[in-house]
């Protein structure tokens, strides 16, 4: 190639003047050309009889996966810690001996990494995606103090038992930047459910990460028949502390404005629990609180793998809806509650993921580490 | 500057010029000083500042090369955005995938990388590849075809050598072999090779124009594709018509050279475009379509020798003529395949074009002069015979070449 370009130039340039001009156009193409060839040199080694696609030696899952890592700091959040992190508020005495709870939530915008490299400018609740995942138990009196320091009007809309002025929708408690506004209302019924910002338009404040869990345990003294397993979900108890509580939203974003995702995940992050698993302890059982709020996809689902689980639909029965299942479907805002445990396997790496290959291929894909207990 | 004073002072010779000269040099420098000033301003004050307005800097970015390997898939990619652009991810058929870009870090304006991703890609199917930026921009990619890109070893390279010179240097050759037949004909005869060398060089035209202006479309935003087709066709016009016209009107051999050098450009543009084909992995050239090329060149061979008819050249002038029309077949194929950018191949087709059209002019003219009759000569029946068959043999000819 060198020596063709260089060939190429002598032979033009030697001829006078106006000649020169063309050489100037031509050499400069070719000399172009072979400088971007240059720069790919050490690629010649592979043989051009090679016709055969490559061998599957590149381990397909080792390489199917960002590069690099999500500067957990900038965010503000963490993956790893969001997964068992839930915000109980402030707890006080009602005049009538009832519990009241109050939460602060503050709409913030804020530039997030979704995936190495890739910054999304989100709206937030308290500076995370998905938002604080609040947890209450059922009966309490809840208090929902929400000031919106963003730049578009924002609301809370719980999924719950309210009143109408309670809703989170355009006239009843959407507020604009600078407004303050308290949500309140008893906690009922027990459940996984969630809340998300109603502001129009829908889908853009949704999927800019304005949403989160809202979780209210059963009060285990409603409850005579089943109060014992109302007592393993409530926060607090003995009976839970046995258990092994995982908060999960699954959520997507759409980076180009196509009305399509390119980032899926479980808590935001593409691939987050694939690089740093999520230990779990083999003899004490799973619960997770799972909810699913991807926009511009209909359907997304949950798939464990080498167990089954039991599946309790929008978390507000004591009794599994589903029994001995690998997979369940949502829908957006659909939620419930899986339940399994690994003591009964051996140790090691167990991926969970949708059974959507495309989703688990653009980033939602995790790994549990089972491993023995801590002594 | 007081040492400048001070020598012009001590020179008594030359009071007058050396005030006039330092007149004019201040006349140079005073633009050059406010042009200066105005650019400190603009640093300094930033007045651009009051259109921020937070939103994300523009991104491009354009695909220039894909190479197809046992190691996976490389391709070299082209910024075109306002400020340096960071590619964040790569996407390959709708899946995240490991990638090295090299060099790596952002990618400044006009810069170029290598991405390259160790995908195990299918031999015949498609592929997709999407690159993620910083900003969450997405650039995509089709692979059409998957197939082994060829290397550089010796072996490609003679092979293709050999296709250039079938496509490219065998048709020249045969068509300059009517030569001797092409002696005998009279006026009429020689109105209508004339004017059948227009017709095809016509046809020529437009299609390196075409050709030209489709690639400027797929090159880098950076590049104005457009603009660079017609200052690049343009300027080789001109060069030529200056050139060809230093020591006259050029006629017989001269002429006949730059014909020939007009279906070389042409010619290395094709040969690009052969070369781009296997480059892409789209070597879909079967035998047929080879024909094709070749049948279609053929026409170049007459057009050529027609300005020679009168004179009787040496042999080496054939030789020489038909490297030069035929021969960049060749290095057109060796450049397309080896370092295929489509504004590269843009650029030779323009120059091409450009060069296409001054043979076309002065084609004419000697037409009109041999004739004698002058623009009356163009329109006689031989002369618009001459053009119909030229351009229509080109035309059904190049049916075969299309794909």
């Amino acid at each position: 190639m060198s020596e063709v370009s260089a060939w190429f130039r002598e032979k033009i340039s030697r001829r006078g003047l106006l000649w020169g001009g063309l050489a100037a156009a031509g050499g400069s193409a070719i000399a172009g050309t072979a400088a971007g060839q240059s720069v790919h040199s050490g690629h010649g080694a592979a043989s051009a009889a090679d016709a055969a696609p490559p061998p599957a030696h590149l381990a397909a899952h080792g390489s199917m996966i960002t590069v690099g890592d999500v500067d957990n700091e900038r965010n503000g959040f963490d993956p790893s810690r969001i997964v068992t992190d839930w915000e109980t508020g402030s707890v006080s005495k009602l005049p009538d001996g009832r519990i009241l709870r109050t939460f602060e939530i503050e709409a913030v915008d804020k530039e997030i990494e979704i995936a190495p490299g890739i910054m999304f400018p989100a709206w937030t609740y308290n500076g995370r995606v998905p938002g604080p995942a609040l947890r209450a138990t059922e009966g309490e009196h809840l208090r929902m103090v929400f000031r919106n320091s963003g730049s578009h009007p924002h609301s809370m809309h719980f999924h719950g038992i309210h009143a109408a002025r309670m809703d989170g929708v355009p006239g009843a408690g959407l507020i604009d930047p600078g407004e303050e506004f308290v949500y309140e209302f008893d906690a009922r019924p027990f459940g996984c459910h969630l809340y998300h910002c109603h502001a129009l338009p829908l889908k853009r404040h949704i999927h800019k990460g304005m949403y989160g869990l809202f979780v209210i345990d059963p009060d285990p003294a409603r409850h005579p028949g089943l109060a014992d397993v109302a007592r393993s979900r409530l926060l607090g108890t003995p009976e839970n502390a046995e258990w092994q509580e995982f908060a999960m939203v699954m959520n997507g974003f759409d980076t180009n404005f196509d009305n399509g995702n390119e980032v899926y995940a479980v808590n935001t992050v593409a691939h987050a629990y694939m690089k740093r698993p999520i230990r779990i302890v083999r003899n004490r059982p799973v619960r997770i609180y799972l909810a699913n709020v991807v926009e511009f996809d209909p359907i997304n689902s949950f798939h464990l793998h080498a167990n089954f689980f039991d599946y309790f639909e929008q978390g507000t029965t004591l009794t599994p809806t589903l029994r001995t299942v690998d997979l369940i479907t949502q829908v957006q805002a659909q939620r419930g509650i899986l339940e399994f445990t690994y003591k009964d396997h051996e140790t090691g790496l167990y991926m969970f993921h949708p059974h959507q290959s495309e989703f688990t291929e653009l980033g939602w894909t995790g790994m549990f580490d089972v491993v023995e207990a801590v002594a | 500057m007081n040492e400048v004073s001070h020598i012009a002072a001590a020179d008594p010779t030359a009071p007058v010029g050396s005030g006039k000269s330092r007149a004019a040099l201040l006349w140079m420098i005073l633009p050059l000083v406010a042009l200066g000033l105005a650019i400190t301003w603009l640093l300094v004050s930033d007045p651009l500042r009051n259109f921020g307005n937070g939103a994300p800097p523009v991104e491009n970015l354009t695909f220039e090369r894909t190479i197809l390997s046992s190691d996976g898939i490389r391709v070299l990619v082209r910024a075109g955005g306002s400020e340096p652009m960071t590619i964040a991810q790569v996407q390959v058929d709708d899946a995240y995938w490991q990638f090295t870009q090299e060099p790596a870090g952002p990618l400044g304006r006009g810069a170029t990388a290598w991405i390259h991703l160790p995908f195990p890609w299918v031999l015949g199917e498609a592929h997709a590849i999407n690159i993620v930026t910083k900003t969450g921009a997405t650039f995509e990619h089709e692979i059409a075809v998957a197939v082994s890109t060829p290397t550089r070893d010796a072996g490609n390279l003679a092979s293709q050598a050999l296709l250039g010179v079938l496509v490219g240097l065998v048709p020249v050759a045969i068509g300059m072999m009517f030569y001797p037949v092409l002696r005998g004909v009279g006026r009429n005869g020689m109105n209508f090779l004339l004017a059948l060398t227009v017709g095809l060089l016509a046809f020529l035209l437009v299609d390196a124009t075409a050709e030209a202006f489709e690639l400027a479309a797929e090159s880098a935003a950076i590049f104005q594709g457009q603009a660079m087709v017609v200052l690049a066709a343009a300027a080789s016009f001109l060069l030529l018509m200056a050139a060809g016209r230093r020591d006259g009107v050029p006629t017989g051999l001269a002429l006949a050279t730059f014909i020939a050098l007009g279906i070389g450009l042409h010619n290395l543009g094709e040969g690009l475009a052969i070369g781009a084909a296997f480059a892409a992995g789209a070597a879909g050239l079967g035998t047929f379509l080879v024909l094709g090329f070749m049948l279609h060149n053929i026409t170049e061979g007459i057009g050529i020798s027609a300005p020679m008819l009168k004179k009787r050249p040496p042999l080496w002038t054939f030789v020489g003529l038909a490297l030069l029309a035929g021969g960049p077949a060749v290095i057109g194929l060796w450049i397309g395949s080896l370092a295929y950018a489509p504004q590269w191949s843009a650029l030779a087709l323009a120059v091409g074009a450009g060069a296409i059209l001054q043979v076309i002019v002065e084609v004419t003219a000697y037409l009109m002069r041999s004739d004698g009759r002058g623009p009356a000569a163009l329109t006689a029946p031989a002369t618009m015979a001459g053009l119909a068959a030229g351009v229509s043999f080109m035309y059904v000819t190049a049916m075969l070449v299309k794909v």
